[in-house]
């Protein structure tokens, strides 16, 4: 065991032009102060309706967009002061699956090749042994032979996002970030999927952060659950805790809208008033709600932002 | 070959290379075309009009006129790849820095853009040449110095688009070298509306080699150009039309068919349009 990767007070802010033709800015915060450990062997779940700031959470792991505030430590390097020779170095130990397959595959790149580049450049493998690793990793994912040589566009999503896991793994990461990477694919292939996710779980010893909006996805591969709302962090916990115990009123709405409930939005847009930033759309506020914004309490197992 | 399959299928495209490839074998098999020799001047026969030894007539010193414009197919062709092929490849190396890299670079590159587009081409031409001395190479390099910024700034344009794709992130994700992101995932995908540009442009350079050749600062005598064949069929256009006539013909159907094939093109590689044709 140990510590593959260590967030604390993550945050990245965004601005915005309200018009074109004005000069001020809206600031965005997408991430505002998250802070998770995950394992080695371990999966984490990353939970939250669309603009909570899971993906920005994830693209800023990997260094893909630059965090404002706070530490990331991966495989004990703090990547906040880290040379570009550094990270060049450790870039192949984590690895990111995108949500897109149709857009997350160069499509003039044959599917071979797209596994074979990142084998020879990293040098995982000499000349003459690649070929049987490539072939061995597209198998693992279930890319028969046949498709070796076709481009992606000849492929359907489910087999493109075989072969963007199959790229991930090629070049042995530590973590794997996999950015909601099944919600673009049908009901069906997403089983197919994640059944192919709890295979690279059970065989590897590589961490992965899973980010959906589908809690009914996630909670089949996590062993903790993280829940966001806009940026912050509102309950995180064990997976069966969070699941089967939310007790924080928009963990609670998730886990409705799963069993055919509706995801009552209304109130998004409300300014935010300094008090919790669930407020305006929770069903249980009281008064203190809106002058207090809750800390995250709880031990290890469950914790939870909400006063009540 | 798809590329092909598609332009067989789209007519104004495959009106195009209709016109473009008997100019292609014109230029590429000249001697074996034409039976006179294009600057050899034969005193016995001066301005004789079209029969069956000279299809398209004499000239005033009784060059062949078919024989000049055949020969005169080989410049066009020449002046045509060459200054598009300087122009494209300068526009895609200063296309590419300033789309890739952004922020000021981007900035400087483009301001520069607009500078070189506010100059009035074809006169600019006309002064370096005026400076230099007036040569087939000179008016290519010219032509291609002065033409690469629409190809500039459309490869910055799709390569803004391209650097944010997922593909793109994935590459920077597992750490390959900038160089092998530029030129193996992002520039082979931004090529595309370049052969468009380029084949339009092919057109244009033949224009403006054929408008400086006529001014005599092109293609000098007696290397037969279209542009020069004209200059002299000028000054007998009340008795001898064929001198004008064919050569005339000549840039106009091979401008026609590059600006054909090139809309053909665009109609092809837009996806937009594929399905309509």
């Amino acid at each position: 065991m140990g510590e593959v990767l260590s967030v604390s007070g993550l945050k990245k802010t965004y601005e915005v032009k309200k018009s074109a033709f004005s000069y001020k800015k809206e600031v965005v915060n997408a991430v505002n102060g998250v802070s998770f450990t995950l394992e080695r062997g371990q999966t984490l779940g990353i939970v939250g309706e669309s603009g909570s700031g899971k993906s920005t959470l994830a693209r800023c792991i990997l260094l893909l967009e630059k965090p404002d505030y706070g530490n990331i430590v991966f495989s004990g390097v703090n990547l906040a002061g880290i040379t570009h020779k550094q990270l060049k170095k450790l870039r192949k130990d984590m690895q990111i699956i995108f949500q897109d397959p149709y857009s997350s595959l160069n499509p003039r790149v044959k599917v071979y090749d797209a596994i074979a580049e990142p084998v020879l450049f990293h040098k995982i493998a000499e000349n003459n042994q690649a070929k049987d690793l490539v072939t061995e990793i597209l198998k693992s994912v279930g890319i028969s032979e046949d498709f070796f040589h076709k481009y992606p566009h000849e492929m359907s999503g489910g087999q493109r996002q075989r072969v963007a896991i199959g790229r991930a793994l090629a070049v042995n990461p530590a973590l794997i970030v996999a950015d909601e990477p099944v919600s673009s694919l049908d009901v069906s292939i997403q089983a197919q999927i994640i059944n192919l996710f709890m295979d690279i779980k059970e065989s590897t010893k590589i961490s992965m952060l899973f980010v959906s909006h589908d809690l009914n996805v996630v909670r089949f591969i996590s062993d903790e659950i993280i829940v966001m709302y806009k940026g912050r962090v509102v309950e995180a916990g064990k997976t069966d805790e969070v699941f089967y115990q939310p007790v924080h009123p928009y963990t609670q709405m998730l886990i409705d809208s799963i069993r055919g409930g509706f995801l009552n939005r209304a109130g998004d847009d409300a300014q935010a008033t300094g008090g919790c930033a669930y407020y305006p759309r929770c069903d249980k506020r009281q008064s203190v709600c809106s002058g207090e914004m809750p800390e995250l309490r709880g031990d290890a197992e469950h914790m939870v932002a909400c006063l009540f | 070959m798809e590329l092909l399959r598609r332009i067989r299928k789209h007519h104004l495209a495959m009106a195009g290379l209709i016109i473009l490839i008997p100019m292609f074998i014109c230029a590429l098999f000249a001697p074996f075309i034409s039976f006179h020799n294009p600057v050899e001047p034969d005193l016995k026969s001066v301005l004789v009009s079209p029969s069956f030894s000279h299809p398209f007539g004499t000239d005033t010193l009784g060059r062949d006129v078919f024989s000049r414009v055949v020969y005169g197919s080989r410049i066009s062709l020449l002046v045509g790849f060459v200054s598009v092929g300087i122009a494209v490849m300068i526009g895609i190396i200063i296309g590419a820095i300033s789309g890739y890299y952004g922020g000021v670079i981007d900035e400087v590159i483009m301001r520069f853009v607009d500078l070189m587009m506010c100059f009035p081409t074809f006169f600019l031409i006309l002064a370096v040449i005026a400076l230099l001395e007036p040569s087939i190479w000179n008016i290519m390099i010219v032509i291609g110095l002065t033409s690469w910024m629409g190809i500039a700034r459309l490869i910055r344009a799709e390569i803004l688009s391209i650097k944010s794709k997922e593909y793109v992130l994935a590459a920077k994700a597992m750490g390959f070298s900038e160089y092998r992101i530029i030129f193996k995932h992002v520039l082979p995908n931004a090529l595309s509306p370049i052969y468009v540009v380029a084949t339009l442009g092919i057109g244009g350079a033949i224009l403006t080699e054929s408008a400086l050749s006529f001014l005599g600062i092109g293609v000098q005598p007696p290397t037969p150009s279209w542009g020069n064949i004209l200059t002299q069929a000028k000054d007998n256009i009340e008795v001898a039309w064929w001198l004008s006539l064919y050569p005339g013909l000549a840039i106009f159907f091979t401008v026609m068919g590059y600006n054909l094939l090139g809309e053909g093109l665009r109609d092809i590689f837009d996806p937009r349009r594929r399905y309509q044709t």
